[in-house]
């Protein structure tokens, strides 16, 4: 499995609307991407865009993968909500692939994801049964159990506390890498810690932002993670931002 | 058992009520029977009752099985289906439309004074909601969850049966809970229009024959029957909605 880089091109649309003109994204292969921006811009589409999913905005360019292959079967987003079945216990969510597939799912490797992601013993519980963090952490071993090298997350921190989302942030940048990840937030903090690159996505276009040097995750208490979140905030509230 | 008492109080309560309004008015006991009447004639009658009974149990119990086991065939079907949905969704309305009950005459007619009748009356009232509810619990797969089944590449008959169907399980629920309470008036019903047996038969004869205190004794075990069948189909909802 090795990860494409993605090159995102063209105007997003939704209706006649052009939600966010003249992308020109690439996404570095087997690193973090960030695409930041306010509510309604349009990130959300763009991530069902690449994974392929059916939504209401289109991209006139397209989303292309440098080593010429199609996309498809290559892509598994993780959505701001869990996505967990109440009925099936964390095993068996993190064995649905497979079985919706009709493969033969592969409960050791699965179980040794749990683990992973620090859900061991924990197999024979149900969602409802699990905290906000420890579902979240089961959405993430159900992600890393399809294997793919294109991982699209959208927001998928954002309903947690502040501590708790801090761990996952950690805990996903460990277990994610060598993919391409392409992560969707309005966190600057977020964005500051996990991008290797990043964009500012509104109404007029994106921007590339500047981040640390470091290697992703940089530390909550790291001064130039400080000072980029600042400086994200900053180009956030900016007046054609706050609208 | 402190649930059970609410209902035990009510009942005695109505009871005495219905004593109180029999001593009151003076009515004819072949008009208006106390309850102590119903009860002796309840027990004087066991056999009879008991028999009449096991006979509208049976139709009950075989029509509801085929109107369930039809009706979820049915829903499973329109579900993975989108031609059947075209072709059969209208007919399907269509036919809810027609009143079941109205059809007993002919059903009568048609399939004689036996089991047969009752039965398909039965499965015919129980069919069109276990259907609908259904139909519409596999419909209604949250969004979220359609996504999932789009990018793992699920293959349709395994997305029907991993994800729909035990989502659609408290929407079945609640169509076995409407088909819990219209199947008793169904079997009444067709036994009413024509039969030799079962308790709705016993009913219309017995009050033929001014025999009013056996007729509300079949009454109340006629409730009896259809609060149990409440009961069971609301417990296996309540099971399914958790």
């Amino acid at each position: 499995m090795t990860a494409p880089a993605l090159h995102l091109t063209g105007d997003l649309c939704l209706g006649g609307r052009r939600l966010c003109p003249g992308l020109n994204l690439h996404c570095a292969a087997g690193t973090w991407t960030v695409l930041l921006g306010p509510s309604g811009v349009g990130k959300s589409s763009l991530a069902r865009l690449i994974a392929g999913l059916p939504c209401p905005a289109h991209l006139t360019g397209g989303i292309a993968a440098d080593d010429g292959m199609a996309l498809a079967g290559r892509v598994t987003l993780m959505a701001q909500t869990d996505q967990l079945l109440p009925w099936a216990d964390a095993l068996a969510n993190v064995t649905l692939g497979a079985r919706l597939r009709g493969d033969r799912p592969d409960p050791d490797r699965a179980l040794a994801l749990l683990g992973r992601v620090g859900l061991e013993g924990h197999a024979d519980r149900r969602p409802a049964t699990l905290s906000g963090g420890q579902r979240q952490r089961l959405a993430l071993a159900r992600t890393l159990m399809e294997d793919r090298p294109i991982v699209v997350l959208d927001e998928p921190f954002s309903a947690l506390d502040a501590a708790t989302r801090a761990t996952m942030q950690d805990l996903a940048a460990e277990v994610l890498q060598g993919c391409t990840v392409i992560l969707i937030t309005h966190d600057p903090l977020e964005a500051a810690r996990l991008g290797t690159g990043a964009w500012l996505l509104d109404p007029t276009g994106a921007t590339p932002l500047g981040l640390p040097a470091t290697r992703a995750p940089r530390p909550v208490s790291d001064p130039a993670t400080l000072a980029a979140q600042a400086d994200l905030y900053r180009r956030l509230m900016t007046p054609d931002h706050a609208a | 058992m402190t649930r059970l008492l609410p209902g035990l109080a009510a009942l005695v309560f109505g009871l005495t009520l219905w004593q109180v309004v029999v001593w009151a008015t003076g009515v004819p006991h072949f008009i208006l029977p106390g309850p102590m009447r119903v009860a002796s004639a309840l027990r004087d009658n066991a056999a009879l009752l008991g028999a009449q009974a096991g006979v509208t149990l049976a139709n009950l119990a075989m029509g509801l099985t085929a109107g369930i086991a039809l009706g979820m065939a049915s829903a499973l079907n329109l579900a993975m289906s989108p031609a059947a949905r075209l072709l059969l969704r209208p007919l399907m309305v269509f036919a809810q439309a027609v009143p079941v009950f109205a059809l007993a005459p002919i059903i009568t007619l048609w399939l004689g004074y036996g089991a047969p009748s009752k039965v398909v009356m039965v499965a015919l009232v129980t069919y069109f909601p276990v259907t609908s509810a259904f139909f519409d619990g596999l419909m209604r797969l949250p969004p979220d969850l359609d996504d999932l089944a789009r990018q793992m590449q699920a293959r349709p008959l395994r997305r029907l049966l991993l994800l729909q169907l035990p989502h659609a399980l408290p929407a079945l629920g609640s169509g076995l809970r409407l088909a819990a309470v219209q199947a008793p008036f169904a079997v009444i019903i067709a036994e009413w229009v024509g039969a030799s047996k079962g308790l709705g038969h016993l009913m219309l004869l017995s009050n033929g024959r001014a025999q009013t205190d056996l007729m509300f004794a079949a009454l109340i075990l006629l409730a009896a029957i259809s609060l149990c069948l409440f009961l069971a189909a609301d417990r296996l909802a309540r099971h399914w909605d958790r």
